[in-house]
This record gives structure tokens, C-alpha cells and sequence, in this order.
């Protein structure tokens, strides 16, 4: 069998395909290591969504002319791309939603307000992003239901051994991240869904971090449902993903009512269309949806295990570096991870230590990272992130380690 | 090096963020303000006690936090303690002035406070800048008891 290699791919050329990389900050070459909250598009999605609104503009699913047929066939062809992308049987079962935080508040809202009673557990993790915690709490509240959590041990990875103890048959819906998004904790998803299944309880997967990094495939993972944001994998922002299995999606009442959700409206009731229309009221993210199939084309030419793979090395090359700065922890680090690297100084809070980096032009992310709860756990007031997608390079790395010893002996 | 950022950190202001001035707590406090950034989670526990005329017999604080934060909650406690409530006011405006607008000359009143200037180049560190005296306008607006303060109410 052919081995795929990161060495097989011209990292340079796709590189020289993100015209905004080619930057000056503060006089320093840019060093975009802030992925996790956002990642920079190549010019096949900027072109993709510019030939749609220069040629296609139209309404989508209801007008009769050239435009509007157009429109609306680029649009469902990207869904039927997202569906291929992720290995969902069909592309019925892929709902475009806002993003992540937005498909995760539908399955809240819709499932949740229908299925949940008074004293039903909703399961979450400890390494929840704010946007698969807050939902829930509201749902919680809403409904009489209880959160319960699979804690997270020092090393960033979750406490499997206490699952079975949380995972009974009081668990509804089990809710959890991929790929954490402060801690780049890769979790054992198809094992997670076995076991909340065996239960019968429903899964939804923040992919938020994994969906652009990692191969990802709903049947092979056995969720039910599975939530991720196009601006993360050099898509545009405004566009996201609700996977749900059919039977699912079909069993779930309305989440947003408008047009192009309905069959027939009466003054007093509506008919409803069958998923996914059914979750896409009002005009939908047109561009957005086609400029995700051109970011889903650009990621699958150079492969996700690719993609991984130089991912992990640019990952276990800002660990050894930064494990040479002797002021510098490393928060997390269990090698069940790629994408990204957490830390703290000790002599400088994360804050200034972001505001001193990117004076170099070196972008990181410090803070929380939309997880107060794990941070307070941890004993924490944040760390600083630097998160790697596949334009960055090994020297930009380099840069990073020698800016951070640099900035270890400022704050000294 | 770049300038901003030596005008930024300057030995002063790293200096009070290490080994903050005034850090505790007033015993029998008149006023307690608890102040969050929560944009970045940076907490100011400030205890103040007035005399009779209403000035800052006492002020101290505690909490967690950027240097900046930190320097500048302890470089605040040192300028107010003594004050009376309208030199306090003034300082809190010609303050947030020198913080935020860089078109003027800070006034010397501000003594060692004028080295956070260097803020007024980072604007997303200001709310970092003026936590402490958000919690020390609510602590002279209250007068007594206990209350909360918010970068976040703030823009």
C-alpha cells in the first residue's frame, strides 16, 4: 500500500495560494499561528464566492429563471460535497446552519425541546468550547434536565475509566469536542458513541477543531450528530454544518420558521418540508455554502492525512522547543494530540506574552479560549495558543521558539 | 526590540506587576469592589476606607492578572491613598485620557502613572489599564458596602 507522506505535498506552492499570508505586522514577516479561532482561504474559495456573485446571484429553491436554477444548483451540489466530505449516507442528512456554535444550539433547541423531561442527564465533558457548554445550561434550565461531566485529568486527556459511571440510562443526548479546542486533545469519538449508544443515548461531536485537520466520517464515528464551521478550514465565515442521521434529523420538529422551510402556510398552520429544509428557514448562506465546497475541494487535493501529518510535525516541533525555555509549561500535552500547542510562562501572563509576540508579527491567541471552567480547573487565568494549520512551516516555528526565549527574558 | 513594547513594559510597570504595592485587603473596609475583565478573566479586589471629608484614608487591592493590570491597580492605590474625592475624579479622567487619547500631553499630576502611557499604542489592552479604576469610580460612587464592576458594561 502507498504510504502518504507529508513529504509528497509542495507545502511551498500551496502556501503562495493564501494571498493574505504575504504580510508585513509590525515590520516582521506574519506568523498566522491563530488557526483554532480562524483560518486563512486560499484564492479558489475567494474565487469560488466572487464567480458565484458576479454569475449566479439569484434566491435560491423558488424562482423560475436561469439564475435562480443556477443558484440553487451550486447550492445543493455544496451539500451533497459536505455530505461526501464527512461519509453521511446521504446529503439529506447535512443541514447548512451559521456554524458550529448555531448547529449545536439547533440540535439543543430542536431535539432537546422536544425529547428532554425533567430529570434527564445531558452528558458533556469538562473540555467543552463555551459554544457546546452554554447551550445545554439553557436547555438545562429550560427543561428540568441535569449536566452532568466527564472530567478532565492533568494531562488534557479525558477520565475514560469514570465513563461508565456517568453513562447511564438517565443520559439523553452525550455531547463532546473532537478535538479540544485549548488543549488539542484528540478524544476516542467511535469508542464515546459505542458507549452512549449502548445506552441509548443520542451523540452530538463539536468537530469544530477536526474537520479541516483530520479525516473525519460520521459512519465510521457512529455519532448522530456532528457540528462544524466552515471559517476554520479556510471556508468563509457564516457557513457551518449540522450532520444528523436521517432517521434523526426526520424525527426533529422545526428549529427557526420562515420560507423555504414550509410545504403550504394557512393563516393558522404550516405544513413543514422534510430535513434539511426544514432547518433552513430564510434565504441560507448561498456563497458561504459554495465557497465551503471550494474550501472542501482545496483540503481533499492535498489529502487530510496529509494534512494531519504535517500538522503533528509542526506540533512536536513547537513541543521540543518550547520544553528548552525553562520558564515555559506546557499545558496538556498527552500525545493524543495535533494542531496545536498550549502554554504559560511562568514570568508573564498570557496576555502580555501575546501582546509581546505580536509585535514580532507572530499571531497567537491568549486567554481562556472560550473554556473558563477547564482554565479554573487547571489553575489557570489562560494559557497562550499557538495553533498550526497546513500553510505554516518548520521555520516559521523556529521564529516562534526564538521570540518566546526572547520574550522569557524580557519579562525575567 | 521594539520601541512600543519597551515604552509599554517599562522597568516600573514590571516592577509593580511583580511585586504590586498596596496588595491586601483595608481591615474594617468601607467599601469592597470586585472588578472582572472578562474578556480576559483579569479580577481587582479593591477594599477602600474614607475619612470624614470623604477622602481615601485607605485603598488597597488584590486579584490576579496581566502586568498591566496588575501595575497599574498597584501605581493607582499609591497615587489615591490620601486623596480627596475631587482630586480622586480628576485623576480617574486625566487618566483614562492618558490611556486612551494620543494626542494629548498627560498631566504631571499623574507622576508614575504617566509610564502606562505606552498603553494608548495597544488599544485592545486598555480595558487591561482601566480595571482598577473602574472599581475605584464605583467604590467613590457607592460609598459603602459591597458591589461588582465590569470592563465589559465599558464600549
Amino acid at each position: 500500500m502507498h504510504k502518504i507522506a507529508a513529504s509528497d505535498v509542495d507545502w511551498e506552492t500551496i502556501r503562495n495560494d493564501f494571498p493574505v499570508l504575504n504580510q508585513s505586522v509590525h515590520g516582521h514577516p506574519l506568523i498566522y499561528f491563530d488557526n483554532a479561532a480562524s483560518s486563512q482561504k486560499p484564492r479558489a474559495v475567494l474565487d469560488a464566492v466572487r464567480h458565484y456573485y458576479e454569475h449566479d446571484n439569484a434566491n435560491v429553491h423558488r424562482g423560475l429563471h436561469a439564475l435562480s436554477s443556477r443558484a440553487t444548483e451550486a447550492y445543493e451540489t455544496s451539500r451533497l460535497v459536505v455530505a461526501e466530505y464527512i461519509g453521511a449516507a446521504s446529503e439529506d442528512e447535512i443541514v447548512f446552519t451559521r456554524g458550529t456554535t448555531e448547529s449545536i444550539n439547533l440540535v439543543a433547541q430542536a431535539w432537546g425541546g422536544r425529547y428532554l423531561r425533567p430529570n434527564d442527564v445531558i452528558l458533556l465533558t469538562e473540555m467543552e468550547h463555551h459554544s457546546n457548554l452554554v447551550p445545554w445550561q439553557l436547555l438545562a434550565e429550560k427543561c428540568g434536565a441535569q449536566l452532568r461531566f466527564v472530567p478532565v485529568q492533568e494531562d488534557g486527556t479525558l477520565e475514560l475509566d469514570r465513563l461508565d459511571n456517568l453513562l447511564d440510562e438517565k443520559v439523553k443526548i452525550f455531547a463532546f469536542t473532537h478535538v479540544s479546542n485549548s488543549l488539542g486533545t484528540i478524544n476516542p469519538v467511535a469508542e464515546l458513541c459505542r458507549k452512549a449508544r449502548a445506552v441509548g443515548a443520542i451523540t452530538i461531536v463539536d468537530a469544530a477543531q477536526s474537520a479541516g485537520h483530520l479525516p473525519v466520517n460520521v459512519q465510521e464515528l457512529g455519532c448522530d450528530f456532528l457540528a462544524f464551521s466552515g471559517h476554520k478550514m479556510v471556508g468563509p465565515t457564516g457557513i457551518g454544518v449540522l450532520y444528523g442521521r436521517a432517521d434523526v434529523l426526520d424525527a426533529m420538529p422545526p428549529y427557526h420558521g420562515g420560507g423555504e422551510m414550509i410545504i403550504s402556510v394557512t393563516l393558522e398552520k404550516s405544513v413543514f418540508k422534510k430535513a434539511p429544509h426544514r432547518f433552513e428557514a430564510g434565504t441560507p448562506n448561498i456563497a458561504g455554502a459554495i465557497g465551503l465546497a471550494a474550501a472542501i475541494h482545496y483540503i481533499e487535493q492535498i489529502g487530510r492525512d496529509r494534512i494531519f501529518q504535517h500538522d503533528s510535525e509542526l506540533t512536536r516541533r513547537a513541543e521540543e522547543g518550547l520544553r528548552n525555555i525553562p520558564e515555559m509549561r506546557l499545558i496538556g500535552a498527552s500525545n493524543a494530540r495535533a494542531t496545536l500547542v498550549s502554554f504559560v510562562m511562568s514570568n508573564a501572563h498570557p496576555h502580555d506574552l501575546t501582546t509581546y509576540a505580536d509585535q514580532y508579527g507572530l499571531a497567537m491567541r491568549g486567554g481562556h479560549h472560550c473554556n473558563q471552567p477547564l482554565m479554573r480547573k487547571f489553575g489557570l487565568p489562560g494559557t497562550t495558543r499557538a495553533s498550526f494549520y497546513f500553510y505554516n512551516t518548520p521555520a516559521e516555528v523556529d521564529r516562534m521558539i526564538e521570540i518566546m526565549a526572547a520574550a522569557a527574558r524580557f519579562f525575567s | 526590540m521594539t520601541t512600543e513594547l519597551e515604552e509599554l513594559y517599562q522597568e516600573v510597570i514590571l516592577d509593580h506587576s511583580r511585586r504590586p504595592r498596596n496588595f491586601g485587603e483595608v481591615p474594617e473596609a468601607d467599601v469592597r469592589v470586585h472588578g472582572d475583565n472578562p474578556a480576559c478573566g483579569d479580577e481587582i479586589h479593591l477594599t477602600a476606607k474614607f475619612g470624614a471629608d470623604g477622602s481615601f484614608q485607605d485603598i488597597k487591592f488584590s486579584g490576579h492578572g496581566c502586568a498591566i493590570s496588575q501595575a497599574s491597580a498597584s501605581l493607582m492605590t499609591m497615587k489615591l491613598k490620601g486623596k480627596s474625592r475631587s482630586d480622586a475624579e480628576e485623576m480617574i479622567t486625566a487618566f483614562h485620557d492618558l490611556v486612551t487619547d494620543g494626542s494629548s500631553e498627560p498631566p504631571r499630576s499623574l507622576g508614575d502613572l504617566q509610564l502606562l502611557k505606552g498603553v494608548r499604542k495597544f488599544p485592545q489592552r486598555v480595558k487591561c489599564a482601566m480595571l482598577a479604576w473602574r472599581a475605584v469610580e464605583q467604590a467613590m460612587h457607592q460609598q459603602s458596602g459591597e458591589s461588582s464592576v465590569s470592563t465589559e458594561i465599558e464600549q
